[in-house]
């Protein structure tokens, strides 16, 4: 039955391609922004550590890609692991200033950190291309064998492709021990040193985990974008993709992947008839979730098999 | 070099005004509400609506958007806020931008996005001159009101009874109500009391923070940083704070103008890390 409900969700991304031939551009950003939520996933889901700022690797991870293509190395995949790697090692970096305290802290100096690096690529139009962008991003071929088109083809099966690998291997790791010890971290971090779980150590790790993966997904949109704007680091990005994981389900892979599907398409639908009408549902939204708690549209999903078996 | 200091405790009074509300928020009920700046720019469009659609006395103006703004925390308090006491921060965090969110949007909706402008009554513009200096009237009377504002704030918290009841529920809640205190319907009209001066703060900083429906965010990390810095129990703390914090922000958008807000964000990660102790070492330890 589960599986059954896996390989369905996969086979409908697959399909969406011949489904909506119409909305491959917009397809393609569901499977980046689903990559981000899912990173937000790891760490907020699993392993319970708040954050307001992890646009900050995004970003990161956008502007490294997409800067090592402007300077003339547009080879998609060699971009990705860069953005992988700085992504990771800002989190390895930033990781013990932001989980020396509680919630608050954590809150705030993620907040910080990442406003911090959006000043800074504000401000060194240089190297960022400031507020206008970074232009100039030429890739080449994925795999040498698939040029990135207009239509948006390539970039739809390129981000499928990468979102679902790195799908398995987040649901690898949360299977793993490791996971299971993040759940116990989340659930109470000060009995899991008695089991013998070096706590500070696994928060550490899954900081820089999920830094990985959101560089991951912001280094495709640069890619598939062919461009970069301040807006990857945004305030705003870290806040709505903490909407979809509480939409989609908080500590469910597939809960940050039904969110991201749901509120992308959402997004694009109801702000095609007023962006302020969108801001306004985004924030009703975030009220009566927070209100009614969690489980999200995963959860109603859950609960409305359940009352159909009983 | 005056002119710049003056201009930095000015705006520095205005944070402390708008932000000491939050600071009984998060240290009393150790709730992150991330959208107490929406009750400031409720104040500022109160003040500006009446002012230049109605002609309404500027002190007047300012007395409507304090009363707005109380009225409408208390409103909110009762009704959406009481739920979320003692939940999930994670909750709490996703509820109050959801209401930053709704705040923007209906301003938006209803007043449009830019930056709105008030005309001074006479008696407020000009300058004067010090010596070689010149300072802006309404500088001055920012000053005077704001320090005004400090000066009971602090002698209520420290002098009445109402103040010793809401220090002794910020201590420890539990034995506070243990001793009877009504630390539910304490906090209900603290949060009034807090709301109704961020609209007031909101009113009188149109002239010198700018108003538009971004507003809520844009200073939303400059009330936590007074609010972090400062603590939770005292008026004091977060005043002084307050007042660093402005003429550290005037002076570095004077004087390194390239630097922009990047100067600021950076003094609040170290702060945070070299001085998490006051709320912060008080909010994690519970």
């Amino acid at each position: 039955m589960r599986l059954a409900l896996e390989a369905a969700f996969w086979l409908l991304a697959l399909a969406s391609h011949w489904l909506l031939p119409e909305q491959l551009p917009l397809l393609g950003q569901v499977w980046i922004v689903a990559l981000f939520v899912l990173s937000l996933d790891l760490l907020v889901g699993f392993a319970g550590v708040l954050t307001l700022g992890h646009a900050a690797f995004f970003g990161l991870g956008a502007y490294a890609a997409g800067i090592l293509a402007q300077q003339g190395w547009g080879e998609p995949l060699s971009g990705l692991l860069l953005a992988a790697l700085l992504a990771a090692l800002l989190g390895l970096v930033t990781a013990p200033l932001v989980l020396h305290g509680g919630d608050l802290p954590a809150l705030m100096v993620t907040l910080g950190l990442s406003l911090m690096l959006a000043e800074a690529a504000n401000k060194l139009p240089g190297i960022t291309g400031g507020a206008d962008g970074l232009l100039g991003v030429e890739m080449w071929p994925v795999l040498g064998l698939f040029r990135f088109d207009l239509f948006g083809r390539t970039a739809f099966f390129y981000a499928l492709a990468v979102l679902f690998l790195l799908f398995l291997l987040a649901r690898l790791i949360t299977a793993s021990p490791f996971g299971l010890a993040l759940r116990g971290i989340r659930g109470n971090a000060r009995r899991m040193p008695a089991l013998g779980t070096p706590v500070r150590a696994r928060l550490v790790a899954v900081y820089a985990l999920s830094a990985a993966y959101a560089g991951v997904a912001g280094a495709l949109l640069a890619q598939t974008t062919q461009f970069v704007s301040l807006d990857a680091l945004s305030f705003q990005r870290s806040a709505e993709g903490l909407l979809m994981l509480v939409l989609g389900g908080l500590g469910a892979l597939y809960g940050a992947l039904l969110g991201a599907v749901a509120f992308t398409l959402a997004h694009h639908i109801l702000s095609e008839m007023s962006p302020l009408f969108w801001q306004f549902w985004i924030g009703v939204a975030l009220v009566g979730l927070a209100l009614a708690g969690r489980g999200g549209l995963l959860g109603l999903g859950a609960l409305l098999l359940r009352r159909g078996r009983a | 070099m005056l002119t710049v200091l003056v201009d930095g405790i000015a705006s520095g009074m205005l944070l402390f005004v708008l932000a000491v509300g939050l600071s009984v928020t998060l240290g009393l009920m150790n709730f992150v509400n991330l959208a107490h700046g929406a009750f400031g720019m409720a104040g500022g469009y109160v003040c500006v609506v009446l002012l230049n659609r109605h002609g309404v006395p500027f002190v007047v103006c300012l007395l409507a958007a304090a009363l707005f703004a109380a009225l409408l925390g208390l409103l909110l308090e009762r009704v959406l806020y009481r739920r979320l006491y003692g939940r999930d921060h994670l909750d709490q965090v996703l509820f109050s931008i959801g209401l930053v969110f709704i705040a923007g949007a209906v301003v938006d909706w209803f007043l449009g996005a830019r930056q709105q402008l008030i005309t001074l009554p006479a008696w407020l513009s000009g300058r004067i001159e010090l010596g070689f200096v010149g300072i802006g009237v309404y500088r001055l009377f920012l000053i005077g009101l704001c320090g005004a504002i400090v000066l009971a704030l602090h002698l209520g918290l420290v002098r009445t009874r109402f103040g010793s009841r809401l220090r002794a529920a910020v201590d420890d809640a539990v034995v506070a109500r243990g001793l009877g205190i009504p630390v539910e319907r304490l906090f209900a009209v603290t949060f009034a009391l807090g709301s109704g001066l961020a609209g007031l703060g909101g009113a009188l900083g149109v002239e010198v923070l700018g108003l538009d429906p971004t507003f809520p965010l844009k200073y939303m990390v400059y009330f936590l940083i007074v609010v972090a810095v400062g603590g939770a129990n005292t008026v004091l703390g977060p005043f002084v704070a307050a007042l660093l914090l402005g003429v550290v922000d005037v002076a570095g958008k004077y004087y390194v103008p390239q630097l922009g807000a990047f100067a600021i964000y950076t003094a609040m990660v170290v702060l945070l890390i070299l001085r998490p102790q006051g709320l912060l070492a008080k909010a994690a330890a519970r």
